[in-house]
């Protein structure tokens, strides 16, 4: 990848790296040499299971947690370069939703207060636009007009997800990270916040940068696919490409562990034995060997680089020595 | 909570409950138990008949016998309904103090048996281990585990797989699937979710709002559901392949436990509503060929 940033470019990342220190002289590779480039106007997925770093890794894009090491380059400025308050005012182009509906609002603000606060604090308009505005935001979202006096206990799950996407696009951000959006939420609720989020794209020509387990959901809101093990991107493709073709063997593995609702469907697995290696000693070559069905010698001792096996228009990038070059000299 | 829910699990059969949250599963899973807290909780009408006894005629001590012995569960959470005080052997070991004249080398025998069983490799080592030491996926079949010591008739199986990864819930359900062949143990698996109910179940039960609204074989009730809140469900499900256009959704949300609307509770958010839905509480009825729904205008 090169290092430049075009002008399409909403959010470049490149060989970021997280390390948190642990009690006891440890180290966790939560982020391990994430490279990225999302276009405006894109949205990209980024899938995964727990602890493979995909919630750290939104979280550095947005400076809300200092990498270790690398770039972010968002809108055209060097993220890490910036002062606090240059960040500040860059925040308002990069907003973000959480998991939790429950844990991600305060309690004691009321719901209208929650939604103008980002205005309050970016010092958007006069106090009468800005309640204007609070009313137009509950209507885009879907919630009544008097839920802007009412405290968030008196909200569903799925109302509250509503209120946290309200709030997010308050500032008309260019980027929205939502981070495990509707994992939170029932079938019959979660259509509704995923129809809704892409209705705002649209509306509002957002990027999301979409973090999810589930590939399904996944599928649904993601025009680039990223999946992510143990702190690194194993394969990243197009959505179509990446469901029609996944090339990396863990790829596979997560695609079939998925139970399909289709009885006539049931299917022999291929599913990886035995657990996550921890991410305080991941394994030596390849992170995913442990568990592979495809593994060979070296990939236990040499880390994959990364492959093309696309086209230039449209790479579809894999780490795994299966698509190695075949070696040209006898 | 629960009103008029009726189901039968066969021997060996897999029975899958499925519902939203607040729609009644796992309450109708520790009514099974008999683990609500009495008061405040009562079972007003209704039976729960296992292997030929009643269940709610039990007194407290035969309940207990019940209990870990022939009929044995496994929760959502490994982690909290662990006890982390004590050791995964001491724990397994329990159900085996209480319900059997084992010897303590014979139980340790069966503990590593059951170990292997459920497949956890270095079994005298996990053994001395506790729960934080081990990942979820591990603490799941611990409690597998546990619920088997006794060799259970009924394992009731209460959202077994939503805390775990994806990979590492395909390995506890074809564990749990496997086991289900081997000891002949029926299954009741609660869960949201459709898939695992897909490809891991023989018979379905459809909840909303307290009640059954839909059973069936699970064949016929992918294939033709009937009742508009399953065809509602089923579609709303973001697939792995096919089209990528606007998911169907259902209007609206359950209604408050409290203050549920007379006549069917769906009525409110169903697309084939009728007048009558709105007054008159629809049976729940079905054919002989076991596909069931309570619904006055069902989806053809």
């Amino acid at each position: 990848m090169s290092s430049t940033s075009e002008p399409d470019d909403l959010l470049v990342v490149e060989n970021l790296t997280k390390h948190f220190p642990i009690k006891g002289g440890g180290v966790i590779h939560a982020v391990n040499g994430v490279s990225l480039r999302q276009r405006r106007g894109e949205t990209v997925g980024i899938v995964g299971e727990s602890g493979c770093g995909k919630s750290t890794l939104a979280r550095l894009c947005l400076r809300l947690v200092e990498p270790t090491s690398g770039e972010i380059r968002f809108d055209g400025a060097d993220l890490r370069a910036l002062s606090a308050s240059a960040l500040r005012a860059k925040r308002r182009d990069m907003q973000i939703i959480f998991q939790n509906p429950y844990a991600s609002l305060d309690p004691r603000m009321s719901v209208g207060d929650i939604i103008r606060e980002p205005l309050d604090i970016h010092g958007i308009g006069t106090r009468a636009e800005r309640l204007r505005e609070v009313a137009g935001l509950l209507e885009k979202v879907g919630l009544p007009s008097d839920a802007a006096r009412r405290y968030p206990h008196e909200f569903s799950g799925g109302q509250r997800q509503r209120i946290g996407i309200a709030r997010a696009i308050a500032l008309r951000p260019k980027l929205v990270v939502a981070d495990e959006p509707v994992s939170a939420l029932d079938l019959s609720i979660q259509s509704q916040v995923l129809n809704l989020m892409v209705a705002l794209r649209a509306e509002l020509k957002l990027s999301y940068l979409f973090i999810s387990h589930d590939l399904g959901v996944i599928r649904y809101i993601s025009d680039r696919v990223a999946v992510m093990y143990l702190g690194q991107i194993v394969e990243l493709a197009d959505v179509d490409t990446l469901y029609a073709g996944p090339a990396h063997p863990y790829t596979r593995a997560l695609l079939s562990a998925i139970p399909q609702p289709d009885p006539e469907r049931r299917r022999v697995r291929a599913v990886p034995a035995g657990d996550l290696p921890n991410p305080e000693f991941p394994p030596p070559g390849c992170p995913f060997h442990p568990r592979c069905p495809n593994v060979m010698d070296h990939c236990r001792s040499v880390v994959p680089a990364e492959r093309n096996i696309g086209t230039p228009d449209r790479p579809h990038l894999v780490n795994c020595h299966l698509y190695d070059p075949a070696p040209t000299s006898a | 909570m629960l009103d008029g829910v009726g189901f039968t699990l066969d021997v060996g059969a897999v029975v899958g409950l499925v519902g939203e949250s607040g729609c009644g599963k796992s309450v109708t899973a520790m009514s099974v138990m008999r683990l609500l807290p009495s008061p405040p909780s009562r079972v007003d009408r209704g039976g729960i008949r296992f292997d030929g006894t009643d269940l709610l005629s039990l007194d407290e001590h035969a309940m207990r016998d019940m209990r870990g012995n022939r009929i044995g569960m496994i929760f959502q959470e490994p982690m909290t309904s662990l006890n982390p005080t004590f050791t995964v052997g001491w724990q397994i070991d329990e159900a085996l103090r209480l319900h059997t004249n084992l010897g303590r080398n014979e139980r340790h025998e069966r503990c590593l048996e059951l170990m292997k069983l459920v497949g956890i490799g270095a079994a005298e080592r996990r053994l001395k281990q506790y729960p934080h030491e081990l990942s979820g996926g591990l603490r799941q079949r611990v409690m597998i585990a546990m619920a088997l010591a006794c060799e259970p008739r009924l394992l009731v199986a209460d959202e077994p797989t939503t805390a775990l990864d994806v990979t590492i819930q395909a390995q506890i359900l074809a564990l749990l699937s496997d086991l289900r062949d081997r000891l002949g143990m029926a299954i009741l698996l609660i869960t949201h979710d459709l898939g695992v109910v897909a490809e891991y179940c023989d018979h379905v039960v459809v909840m909303y709002a307290g009640r059954v609204v839909e059973k069936a074989p699970v064949r016929p009730l992918f294939a033709n559901p009937r009742h508009p809140y399953t065809a509602g469900l089923l579609a709303s499900i973001p697939k792995l392949d096919g089209e990528r256009g606007v998911l169907p959704t259902i209007p609206g949300m359950v209604p408050n436990p409290g203050n549920r609307p007379p006549g069917c509770p769906f009525a409110d958010r169903c697309p084939n509503v009728l007048p009558r839905c709105r007054v008159e509480m629809p049976p729940l009825a079905g054919g002989a060929d076991g596909h069931a729904f309570a619904c006055w205008n069902p989806v053809s």
